[in-house]
């Protein structure tokens, strides 16, 4: 069991509430997943990339890591810590210092890359996790979170949700893959770098590898319902967009609503009963293996 | 909680955790009940054990009115996974949509869902009879053994896979039926029990002999030599 949230803000009125409305879904789905939790929000699009440093085990020196990734890089970067995670923002090429970080700086697990998003995570009480990376503060467009009950791999923050692999791309997932290992290989083989033994971070993969070879966020999701095996109900941002998808069994819940405000999604309606103007939603059961998405690009 | 008029009582799920409310409805021995601000909390109205009446209004979580007796349970809006699980008598009525499993293991009484049932609705149905306004999605009325699943829409996929004695009726399409389940004729005899359940549910005016029968072909019922080879 695990629960997942997400929230996309379909007008700009809402979008200094995000993060508070977002944190009381998650707060409502404590009990699904009390083990860890996460979240993404995406705020406004910066001129350059910024990526968010995880570093679970040890303390490390965020401003050499900077020093390093500049010299590298040959590009100014700045970091800001927050508790054990850093934003780091680059006037480089983010998926190049997420490669270069991955290789020369292991201490340290890259959670995102992008010019919007910004991801979150850690283990114990989702509404502790929240609060340290003061989710409720945080305005944007849209943001998922998860709260996770781990099955596949270890309790750890690098095993949290949200997972993303690729610039402005990430993916909760309730449920579990049975041929991810396999996958993970092949996308690999491809130039994919991957770093737990996570399913739901192979699922992040696959995605992310679809829509770099030109896929559209639908388009990708599509591929996914044929090649990915197991039980799932995902959520999915992209800078633009949001999806949501469940697997053709569709044994792990969801329930969606829309006003003319937004669109949310959860693995429970007692998290979308909190939103505003939930009394005039059309909400209703995601069905299997159909493709639900927004996005401001269309 | 407060008392409206005689006999009528208002519990607010704002002010009172689950547990107190459905202690409440448990020790009753009849009357009637309207709950406030359920906002999907799980597990309302179990286990009742007398001729309560119920309005839930607004939406709830999951197994609402589990195993209920006696009671008639409405709820305004939808209800998550697993309404009126292990259903023995009574009425749970849903005026919205009800998601996967909707009386499912069912021994008795009557559940209507006046919109959609998503996927397993009457699985394991066991005496029930179920009336589904709109349409049920794949695996419903697996193994079911007995009562009726009415559908006034459409089935999805595998519609009684490996069912036993239920009879299942569909106004609309069938997506596909499951391993067992056969297509059947609607003789007169069926006609006058639809359009009975179908007038205990509220849809008196639906015309039963516009519905298709289906139910079991009998043929897993025994073990056949000719499969030794498969255990």
């Amino acid at each position: 069991m695990c629960g997942i949230v997400g929230l996309y803000l379909k007008s700009e009125a809402l979008s200094a509430d995000l993060g508070r409305l977002t944190g009381l879904m998650l707060h409502e789905m404590r009990g699904r997943g009390p083990d860890s939790a996460g979240f993404a929000v995406y705020g406004a699009p910066e001129a350059g990339s910024k990526l968010v440093l995880l570093a679970e085990a040890t303390v490390v020196d965020w401003p050499s890591i900077a020093t390093r990734l500049e010299v590298a890089q040959g590009a100014a970067a700045e970091i800001t810590p927050i508790a054990n995670h850093a934003v780091l923002r680059t006037e480089g090429d983010g998926q190049a210092a997420r490669d270069w970080l991955i290789a020369n700086v292991p201490e340290v697990t890259v959670l995102s890359v992008g010019r919007s998003i910004e991801l979150f995570k850690g283990v114990g009480d989702p509404d502790a996790v929240a609060d340290r990376f003061g989710l409720a503060g945080r305005s944007g467009t849209h943001a998922i979170a998860h709260t996770r009950m781990a099955t596949e791999s270890a309790v750890t923050t690098a095993g949290s949700h949200p997972f993303s692999t690729g610039a402005d791309t990430c993916l909760v997932h309730n449920g579990s893959l049975s041929n991810h290992n396999g996958l993970r290989r092949r996308l690999e083989a491809s130039g994919e770098r991957f770093q737990t033994e996570n399913d739901s971070e192979v699922a992040a993969g696959y995605l992310a590898h679809r829509m770099r070879g030109g896929d559209t966020l639908a388009d990708a999701v599509g591929a996914a319902l044929r090649d990915l095996d197991g039980f799932f109900t995902f959520a999915i941002g992209t800078a633009e967009g949001f999806a949501v998808v469940r697997d053709p069994i569709a044994c792990k819940p969801a329930v969606m609503a829309e006003t003319d405000d937004w669109v949310a999604m959860s693995s429970e309606f007692r998290a979308i009963a909190k939103l505003p103007g939930v009394g005039h939603a059309r909400i209703w059961e995601p069905r299997p293996a159909e493709i639900y998405s927004w996005s401001r690009a269309a | 909680m407060s008392v409206d008029t005689l006999n009528h009582s208002v519990l607010d799920l704002g002010a009172e955790p689950v547990r107190a409310v459905n202690r409440t409805l448990q020790a009753a021995s009849g009357g009637a009940f309207t709950i406030r601000n359920p906002n999907g909390a799980h597990a309302l109205a179990c286990g009742l054990d007398a001729p309560v009446d119920i309005t839930i209004a607004g939406h709830v979580g999951y197994y609402c009115a589990g195993m209920n007796k006696h009671a008639s349970v409405t709820v305004e809006g939808n209800a998550g996974t697993g309404l009126a699980e292990n259903i023995m008598s009574g009425t749970v009525r849903v005026t919205g949509d009800a998601s996967q499993s909707a009386g499912a293991t069912g021994h008795g009484g009557l559940v209507v869902i006046e919109g959609d049932a998503s996927a397993r609705c009457g699985i394991s149905m066991k005496g029930v009879d179920i009336v589904v306004g709109g349409s049920v999605g794949h695996m419903s009325a697996f193994m079911a053994q007995s009562g009726t699943l009415a559908v006034l829409g459409d089935a999805g996929e595998a519609l009684g896979d490996s069912i036993y004695e239920a009879r299942l009726y569909v106004r609309g399409s069938v997506a596909g039926l499951g391993a067992d389940c056969v297509e059947k004729g609607m003789r007169a005899e069926h006609v006058a029990e639809l359009q009975a359940l179908l007038t205990r549910a509220g849809y008196g005016d639906v015309d039963a002999a516009t519905f298709r029968r289906y139910g079991s072909a009998r043929q897993l019922y025994h073990f056949k030599v000719d499969n030794v080879g498969a255990y």
